[in-house]
């Protein structure tokens, strides 16, 4: 087999991957947040999920007030919201489909069967009772190509970037969850330490699927500094931010190294310096400076390392911030907690080609 | 022995392919096994698993996009091994001399000289392309891919509808069809002995080898695309695919230098042969239509320079106009100096003036067809038109008789069909793909494509039609 891959596809391939990551991430943090956004008096706050991705401004103008049936379909089932888990289902798919010359038939006919089950589901799939159901269903999916992918893909360099995908839109995706819990639903501090602060960080482990190893970890109980430390700076859990961007580099560097592919010095050296920050600061340090202000600081890295993969791989001139942070396929960009520009569709889309015989 | 499948069946006076054509009592027998209510259920089966397997294709309206499946009926249309000689023969014929015609109208144009074919049907035809002249071809082939579409009438005889020699489509489903059928209905295959279809990618893939321009020794083959809103757009995928080449779209392919290089990861990298799927018009904004967005600026460049194969060449469409099509029998006698193995369809051609007479007077018995449309539309078939749609067409037909062509309406051969729970005879045609490098191979069987409404004789994707999987017994 020839070693050379399309510049589309390695960009389709690295999309795909964190398109699917996406979705499984936004059923986390949604299944996270109707457990544990209930406050002492039993109210649920959907609210936090609109400002944990920006999304205040934007929601507004379409939807007016925010109730908790309206917050859901706009981020499960609202086809026309880009940052949906249908969207980003959909996404992937499209992706997917422009991939089936490299990818293996069983990932293409899982992602096609997730995304067709998603796009027939009706609006009783939120409701109370079946929603909880609906995320881990999501999940469980998204789990599933992963499983496909690691057992079924032709190990080229489309791997590789499929690989970098899934582990810088995770390390992306884990700073929101705890900026989801530190920042947004910062408790009085009153109640810190409180029956129901606990059962917060508790179903935030649990989101990031953290419980047990970090019950091993830290037998002697949870503290959010604890937490945080766990999920940023445990080299040994596959969601924390430390071990994918160690990951991240290391396929980088295969790609170069093995692979013979010149250029991503940018990338490679934005990874090098995240992983020696993560892996020398203690948590007492990032507490110290400010969590929310560290967790923006890795996003805005995250994104600059995509910027120098779409640069160098993808084919991509300078592309600003906002279009760097969606792929093709179109999804939005994921840091208006910096940019504040809402989202782009990119790539533009063709004009229609003439009917074939 | 009963036969609960074919039982209540009666195809009346039309030909049928499963009673009298090529399908052998051992087919019948197992098709009779099948309950009714079985054969339903696994034909429900299969549809969904189209939409698992994402085999469809996406219609495109201003507000949505709506995926579909082209509908999968799951009684075979079987042709024996005799009838499949004489089309395979008659298919190889056909594509010889089209390539035969196309090397000669865009150079010597003797055929235009010595008087067989009117001159200003080949040179004034919107699909003559004059960068063309002079170009020469590895192997003088022009239609790397052909699909011929062919029909059987009430007498059983087999003549050519149609020569598609653009970028025809509906192969990958001839695979897929047999896939499905290999799957959902094992017990019917059981003991048939059949002529395979899964090496398409393969021969087409060595065929396109075969034209790419010296000295490659291992060219670069790739697949190019309109892209995700291209109806066909499963087919480009199916076929890059089962050929293991890149599938491309114009942005993805640069002309340096006179070579055209395709964007990868480390780097630009050199492509030798591509199998376009795009439409001349949208291939080069330099040398035709300057405002696609789909092609590659300085292709034509290249490939006049002989530096990059394109399969279908360009200007292949001058040869399967319909108008041009009513020529081949003579055509075929020109250069081959043999009688067509299968005849056309008799057909007027209504830029002559005595056909567009006959045809005005005959109007509610005969298939009327504009020349240059494709898949199906504009047709207006007498029998079946209303009395406004006949006066419509009559008008269309006086203010633009060089658009028109007719032919007799034919009754087309039909297949038991499974419709709404019921057996029914529908009308089918077969379009079997032939592939061209150095020599012609055809793919035993083609596409069945039968239209499901009853009495329709159009079997479009885009009018109501369907397909079948075509067997051709060994």
């Amino acid at each position: 087999m020839p070693d050379s891959l399309l510049s589309r596809s390695a960009e389709s391939l690295f999309w795909l991957a964190r398109y699917v990551e996406r979705a499984e991430n936004l059923a986390r943090i949604l299944g996270v947040n109707e457990t544990f956004s209930r406050d002492s008096r039993g109210g649920q706050n959907w609210m936090s999920v609109l400002q944990l991705y920006g999304d205040e401004a934007r929601f507004k103008a379409l939807h007016g007030e925010a109730s908790a049936e309206a917050i859901l379909r706009f981020y499960v089932t609202d086809a026309g919201n880009p940052t949906s888990i249908v969207s980003s289902v959909r996404a992937a798919r499209d992706n997917a489909r422009a991939l089936r010359p490299l990818i293996s038939n069983e990932m293409w006919t899982q992602i096609n069967v997730l995304h067709n089950r998603m796009g027939a589901l009706g609006d009783d799939a939120l409701a109370a009772g079946n929603r909880a159901r609906l995320f881990g269903q999501v999940k469980e999916a998204c789990q599933t190509h992963i499983g496909v992918t690691e057992g079924t893909f032709y190990r080229g360099q489309g791997w590789y970037f499929c690989r970098m995908g899934r582990y810088i839109e995770r390390a992306d995706q884990t700073t929101r969850l705890l900026d989801i819990k530190y920042h947004l639903l910062l408790p009085d501090p009153a109640d810190v330490g409180s029956p129901l602060d606990v059962s917060q960080w508790n179903a935030l482990l649990r989101s990031a699927a953290g419980y047990q190893a970090f019950r091993q970890l830290h037998p002697e109980g949870i503290t959010p500094a604890r937490v945080a430390g766990f999920l940023l700076l445990d080299g040994r859990f596959p969601r924390s931010v430390a071990l994918c961007v160690r990951e991240a580099g290391e396929l980088l560097e295969a790609l170069r190294s093995r692979h013979g592919l010149r250029g991503g010095t940018g990338a490679a050296e934005e990874l090098d310096r995240l992983r020696s920050l993560l892996g020398t600061l203690s948590v007492a340090e990032i507490l110290e400076r400010g969590l929310h202000e560290f967790l923006d600081m890795l996003q805005v890295q995250l994104i600059a390392v995509t910027e120098d993969l779409a640069g160098t791989f993808f084919g991509h001139q300078a592309q600003s911030q906002s279009q760097s942070q969606s792929g093709p396929s179109g999804s939005q960009s994921q840091s208006q907690s910096q940019s504040g520009s809402g989202f782009e569709w990119w790539p533009p889309l063709p004009p229609l080609p003439p009917a074939q015989s | 022995m009963a036969n609960p499948v074919l039982d209540d069946y009666d195809p009346g006076t039309f030909w049928c392919e499963m009673s009298r054509g090529g399908a052998t009592q051992q087919v019948r027998d197992r098709l009779a096994a099948l309950p009714l209510d079985e054969l339903t259920r696994r034909a429900a089966h299969a549809d969904a698993e189209l939409r698992d397997l994402g085999i469809t294709f996406t219609v495109y309206s201003e507000r949505d996009a709506a995926d579909r499946v082209l509908p999968f009926d799951c009684i075979p249309r079987v042709l024996s091994a005799e009838d499949w000689a004489r089309i395979e023969a008659g298919v190889c014929q056909r594509v010889a001399a089209l390539n035969h015609l196309l090397h000669d109208i865009y150079h010597e144009q003797k055929i235009l000289a010595d008087g067989v074919i009117p001159p200003d049907l080949i040179l004034g035809n919107a699909n003559y392309r004059p960068i063309m002249r002079g170009v020469d071809l590895p192997h003088r082939t022009y239609v790397n891919v052909c699909g011929t579409d062919i029909v059987r009438d009430a007498a059983g005889g087999f003549m050519v509808l149609e020569d598609n020699a653009r970028t025809p489509s509906g192969v990958g489903y001839v695979v897929e069809n047999r896939h499905m059928m290999m799957r959902a209905f094992p017990d019917m295959l059981d003991g048939v002995a059949l002529r395979p279809v899964a090496d398409y990618g393969a021969r087409l893939l060595q065929a396109l080898r075969e034209v790419a321009p010296p000295p490659a020794a291992d060219p670069q083959v790739v697949l190019l695309s309109p892209g995700p809103y291209n109806s066909a757009y499963f087919e480009h995928v199916f076929l890059a695919r089962e050929m293991g080449v890149p599938l491309v779209e114009g942005r993805d392919l640069v002309v340096e230098d006179d070579r055209v290089w395709m964007r990868t990861t480390g780097g630009l990298a050199r492509v030798e042969v591509i199998y376009r799927r795009i439409d001349d018009d949208f291939l080069d904004p330099e040398a035709f239509r300057a405002d696609s967005g789909l092609g590659v600026p300085g292709l034509m460049r290249s490939y006049r320079a002989g530096k990059v194969a394109l399969a279908n060449a360009v200007g292949t469409g001058v040869a399967d106009d319909k108008a041009v099509y009513a020529y081949m029998p003579r055509a075929i006698r020109y250069y081959l100096d043999q009688d067509p193995i299968l005849p056309n369809v008799e057909t007027h051609i209504c830029r002559e003036p005595d056909a567009l007479r006959f045809t005005l007077d005959h109007l509610e018995e005969l298939v009327v067809k504009p020349v240059g449309e494709a898949g199906g539309y504009g047709i207006t078939v007498g029998p079946r038109a209303s009395k406004r749609e006949l006066e419509e067409c009559r008008a269309r037909l006086l203010a633009d008789p060089a658009n028109y062509i007719s032919q007799p309406c034919l009754s087309l051969s039909v297949v038991p069909t499974l419709v709404e729970g019921r057996v029914e005879p529908r009308h089918v045609d077969l379009r079997p793909f032939a592939v061209t490098g150095e020599k012609t191979w055809v793919l035993p069987g083609g596409l069945t494509r039968v239209a499901l409404r009853r009495g329709s004789l159009i079997v479009n994707s885009s009018q109501g039609g369907g397909s079948k999987d075509t067997w051709v017994l060994a």
